[in-house]
């Protein structure tokens, strides 16, 4: 078997049955980056000698017997919003093109103390603010099924650098979509667990009522290794939640019987592609074969969610992002006279179109006269959303819809109409209002053979019945991977 | 278009976001935020009366830590990402 | 006759808690460390970096909250405030303005009439205070250094209840004292630990509406807020009396000029965008946390004169000094307590401790001899081990040294002789070498003997105890 065939998990249990090395694996990764990358963009940072320094650490540890768990010398990848000690940390902007933090976030830490190996820094939207990845600043990912599409955003490197090949598995973030969009447009597994279940220490802030980060996988085992390495109750982050649940791996069974599943009616008007209807209709019926119980149900408020959302998230944004001023790290505009002057060009210049927009809303939102009709309004209108979501799931165990209303769209369509792309998180969104769980798994091709994501949303604290289902499923419809859809 | 953003309103966020926007920019940025906030008016649909705020999801609360120094001298790395700097601080425009 | 005004005005108090870590990191708050060493991501706005409430801020806020007979908000949130400038690495301030800590309280104050009156508190708010910023002149630039950015601040914001500086002045020395008894600040003007910004307007007397106020800031001394305030009052008397507006603005007092300028920027918006700060969570006080922190309370100056006099039993003037500030009291308590002897410790405090604070520009904050030693240096006396003047010789050292004195005693050779032998020698000296004194003495100028004492203690290198020195010489000179 190819090493880049396995997943994760799988390769982890190869090096230590001695079949192969974690030498060997960065070494096979860094050949498919050499062959690949040139084509789909998944990096901004590449640490080729380093990934090589520290494979050559974790083998020699894991030989030892010090490392032993299910992600001992993989070769990984972090987006580019995820601090790293010693290697530079973009946020796919300008402003931050030549930042090196000097400490790494702490899912970061806890994934190399399970014994991953960082291979680089993968492309992502600008500060996580965008839906295609085309909103970096150096330059789009393109999606590995199809490189005339967007691989989905904003952690559409991680997504697309999982689906080539060039790692075994990436952290992503997730703000409103931005794990389980582009896992849905790249047909891997993407999942964002319960605010508060991954530390946000060193994950450099867009929203931070809403961002966690979570994993995207190959499969839904390696989605759960990883959510379990990275998970930890972090005295940094004041709203890190403490748990006792975290053996997510615990729950990969396949068994689904008498749990009951709810198809929002709300999911599949208007606006969502017919192909992945089917898809994602026909994913229920394979989990209701399995035992699972489906129920058609009213949601409510969905369209609510869309504007509540960029209403905190931009607010949110408008005040994390002042802290890139020209002064202490980052870009600063070479000619300027006086302090204000050098603000204004340092932050003009070094921040994107998207990002710009977001910062000017959410400044708007909160200035004085406007905060109580828009800020104050989207908290309440949360706390709605959040009551809709309690009931929802006093009735059910999960809630079955879509990732994303389509497919992967094409490069370059999408960024003309800002608000139109915002509305392709429709989804995705509420669940990061609720600070719910919520997981995508590939559930089938469309007719240009893009993939489509299902998504599995879970009450706080269920990931684990999330991961049951989503394992199940994934099960039940057999392999789903480039290689495999390719060699066919 | 419900929500018309003149060019006074562009002028007095762009001094609160620290942006300076090019003509262009700042009619497309007028034309943007009037459309987002067209469309963020439709919370004005539900009646939020009585509602709470909600800005954190979960009831955690009284995270503390206790007054103990924990940092050590770390200027050379702090210094190390600075765009300008002298005698060991950052270096910034004269502010009168 | 020109019109009578009354002048209305609020405080502002920031005051830096004596905590030994910053207000969300684990820096340390000391000063005099060199710049940006007291730093790290969190106190310097790095990408990522979190903060942490440290627990003993919102201690020491609850506390000055009690004590100044406050209502204590049982859910408290931190909100951002948001604003550029360079001392503010994050381009916010995390400060708290939709629920802070305290409200609604007030501290009694004695006016210049002679009676008392309460100026009332509006609110006490936990906040973060800013770094430094350094002109540089050679490179035309500033500088930041982030040290103090972090440092725990609590803003104390009264109600606009005081009429004359002298107020002002009454109410910041009650603050000053409540907060210094409570060891939650050491609140130095001088050194910005304590900082009152001053909101003042003026009305015609006897009216009721509110004239329109100024904000007045860089106030450093109890002298510099009188010459403002009274600076103030009267640029605005001006303006009115010409039949001008006061203009609603924030100034800045020049106190070297005496005068005020206003710096307004078409880029300082002065609109904050207040929110929530979604990286803290709630503070909630439980009904425990309350009274825990209520019993906890040290006993104020009202009750400790009252006990002063009870217990100790000195006059009334010493206890009104020793009980006017912190550090003094402790000393005080700190000595008896290991010497037994309260007259005698308030004797050190009232007489050479205050000589010596005066003498040498000390404030009763920045006393540091020890109370050890001074128990040390009275049981040295008491014993006869030195004299009187050796005493206050060897306490000017420790004054500035806080020396161990019995060491200090025994190096320097300052012992008092008790060598009869010795001092018999020495007096047969002085007898032989001043016949004439001898002769007046012995005629009976009872004021010669104090001549051949001096000569004696002389001879003795200061070290003999006078009183046997004078029997020595009255039984020599008898014979």
């Amino acid at each position: 078997m190819n090493l880049l065939d396995m997943t994760a998990v799988e390769l982890s249990a190869a090096i230590k049955d001695g079949k192969t090395t974690a030498v060997d694996a960065v070494r096979a990764s860094l050949e498919r980056i050499e062959e690949k990358e040139a084509f789909y963009h998944c990096y901004i940072t590449l640490d080729r000698e380093g990934a090589l320094a520290q494979a050559q650490a974790v083998q020699a540890r894991i030989e030892k017997g010090e490392l032993s768990g299910p992600l001992a010398g993989v070769p990984m990848a972090a987006k580019d919003n995820l601090c790293t000690a010693g290697m530079l940390t973009t946020c796919a902007s300008k402003i931050l093109g030549n930042f090196v933090p000097t400490y790494s976030a702490e899912a970061v830490l806890n994934l190399q103390k399970a014994g991953a190996v960082i291979l680089g820094k993968t492309n992502m939207d600008e500060f996580a603010m965008g839906s295609t990845t085309e909103t970096s600043a150096f330059g789009e990912t393109k999606n590995p099924w199809n490189p005339a599409h967007v691989p989905g955003g904003s952690s559409g490197g991680s997504a697309a650098a999982v689906a080539a090949g060039e790692c075994f598995y990436a952290l992503g973030s997730d703000t409103g979509g931005s794990i389980r969009q582009p896992a849905s447009f790249c047909g891997v597994v993407g999942m964002k667990p319960t605010y508060g279940t991954i530390s946000r220490y060193g994950l450099i802030a867009y929203g931070s009522s809403l961002d966690q980060i979570g994993p995207l996988a190959k499969n839904v085992a390696d989605c759960a290794a990883v959510l379990e390495a990275a998970a930890s109750h972090d005295e940094k982050d004041s709203t890190s939640i403490e748990r006792k649940d975290m053996d997510f791996t615990a729950a990969l069974a396949e068994d689904v019987k008498g749990m009951k599943i709810g198809i929002p009616r709300d999911y599949f008007g208007e606006g969502l592609d017919k192909e992945v209807k089917e898809a994602v209709l026909q994913a229920a019926k394979v989990l209701e074969e399995k035992g699972a119980i489906v129920e058609e149900f009213d949601l409510s408020l969905v369209d609510y969610a869309i504007p509540a959302y960029y209403t905190i998230a931009a607010a949110e944004a408008s005040s994390n992002l002042e802290r890139f001023d020209g002064i202490k790290y980052g870009y600063r505009t070479a000619d300027y006279e006086g302090l204000h002057p050098m603000y204004k060009k340092t932050r003009s210049e070094g921040f994107g179109e998207e990002v710009k927009r977001r910062i000017m809303l959410g400044s708007f939102v909160l200035s004085s006269g406007y905060y109580d009709a828009y800020y104050l309004k989207a908290l309440k209108v949360k706390a709605l959303i959040k009551k809709a979501f309690d009931d929802a799931f006093a009735e059910y165990d999960v809630i079955l819809g879509p990732a994303a209303p389509t497919t992967a769209p094409k490069l370059g369509e999408s960024l003309a109409d800002p608000l139109k792309m915002y509305l392709g998180d429709i989804y995705t969104i509420a669940v990061n209002l609720a600070g719910l769980p919520g997981i995508s798994v590939p559930c089938g091709l469309d007719s240009a053979g893009l993939p489509i994501g299902l998504q599995l949303i879970g009450d706080c604290f269920q990931e684990k019945k999330l991961l049951r289902m989503a394992y199940t499923y994934e099960k039940a419809r057999g392999v789903f991977s480039k290689a495999e859809k390719e060699a066919r | 278009m419900a929500n018309i953003i003149d060019d006074e309103t562009i002028e007095y966020v762009s001094i609160l976001a620290k942006l300076e926007l090019s003509k262009e920019e700042r009619e497309q940025a007028k034309k943007d935020m009037g459309r987002m906030l067209d469309y963020i008016d439709k919370l004005g649909e539900l009646d939020t009366e009585g509602v709470e705020p909600m800005s954190h999801v979960f009831p955690v609360q009284n995270v503390f830590r206790e007054d103990v120094v924990t940092n050590s001298d770390t200027r050379e790395q702090l210094l190390a990402n600075a765009p300008e700097q002298k005698d060991g601080m950052f270096m910034v425009p004269r502010i009168v | 006759m020109a019109k009578e005004y009354e002048t209305v005005i609020g405080l502002e108090v920031h005051v830096e808690l004596a905590t030994k870590t910053k207000i969300f990191c684990g820096c340390s708050t000391a000063f005099g460390g060199a710049p940006n060493t007291h730093t790290c991501p969190v106190c310097t706005g790095m990408p990522g970096s979190l903060p942490v409430l440290n627990k003993q801020v919102l201690e020491y806020a609850i506390s000055v909250g009690i004590a100044t007979n406050c209502e204590i908000t049982r859910y408290g949130k931190f909100d951002r405030k948001n604003y550029f400038y360079p001392d503010n690495p994050q381009n916010y301030q995390i400060s708290q303005l939709y629920l802070p800590i305290c409200r609604n309280g007030g501290v009694e104050i004695e006016t210049e009439a002679g009676g008392k009156k309460v100026v009332g508190i509006h609110e006490i708010h936990m906040e973060e205070d800013a770094g430094k910023l350094l002109h540089d002149e050679w490179e035309d630039c500033s500088l930041v250094d982030y040290n103090r950015s972090g440092v725990p601040l609590i803003e104390i914001v009264s109600e606009p209840d005081m009429r004359s500086a002298e107020e002002v002045i009454a109410y910041l020395e009650k603050l000053r004292l409540i907060i210094q008894y409570l060891g939650a600040s050491d609140c130095k003007l001088q050194e910005g630990s304590m900082r009152a910004d001053v909101n003042l307007s003026v009305r015609e007397a006897g009216t009721e509406a509110f004239g329109t106020r100024t904000e007045m800031k860089n106030l450093n001394s109890f002298k510099a807020i009188m010459r403002a305030i009274e600076g103030e009052r009267e640029r605005q008397i001006d303006l009115l009396e010409e039949g001008k507006a006061v203009i609603q603005e924030t100034r800045r007092w020049d106190d070297a000029k005496g005068e005020s300028y206003v710096m307004r920027s078409k880029e300082d918006a002065q609109d904050y965008r207040y929110f929530p700060d979604p990286d803290l969570v709630p503070v909630v006080i439980s009904d425990e946390m309350l009274e825990d922190l209520k019993s906890r309370q040290p006993e104020f100056r009202t009750d400790k004169m009252a006990r002063y006099k009870e217990e100790y039993g000195i006059p009334d003037y010493d206890i009104d000094i020793i009980t006017g500030t912190k550090r003094m009291a402790d000393l005080f308590e700190e000595t008896v307590a290991i010497c037994g002897q309260p007259k005698k410790v308030s004797n050190w405090l009232m007489g050479e401790t205050m000589r010596l604070m005066k003498e040498k520009e000390v404030d009763a904050e920045d006393l540091h001899f020890s109370p050890e030693n001074l128990a040390k240096l009275i049981a040295l006396v008491d014993n006869k081990a030195i004299n009187g003047s050796v005493a206050k010789e060897v306490f000017e050292v420790m004054f500035e040294q806080d020396i161990e004195p019995e060491q200090y005693v025994e190096e320097k050779g300052l012992k008092t002789v008790h060598d009869e032998g010795a001092l018999l020698k020495a007096v047969e000296e002085v007898i032989a070498g001043n016949p004439q004194s001898v002769a007046d003495y012995r005629g009976g100028k009872e004021k010669a003997l104090g001549f051949l004492v001096g000569q004696t203690m002389k001879a003795m290198k200061g070290k003999a105890d006078p009183a046997m020195v004078n029997r020595a010489l009255r039984e020599k000179l008898a014979e």
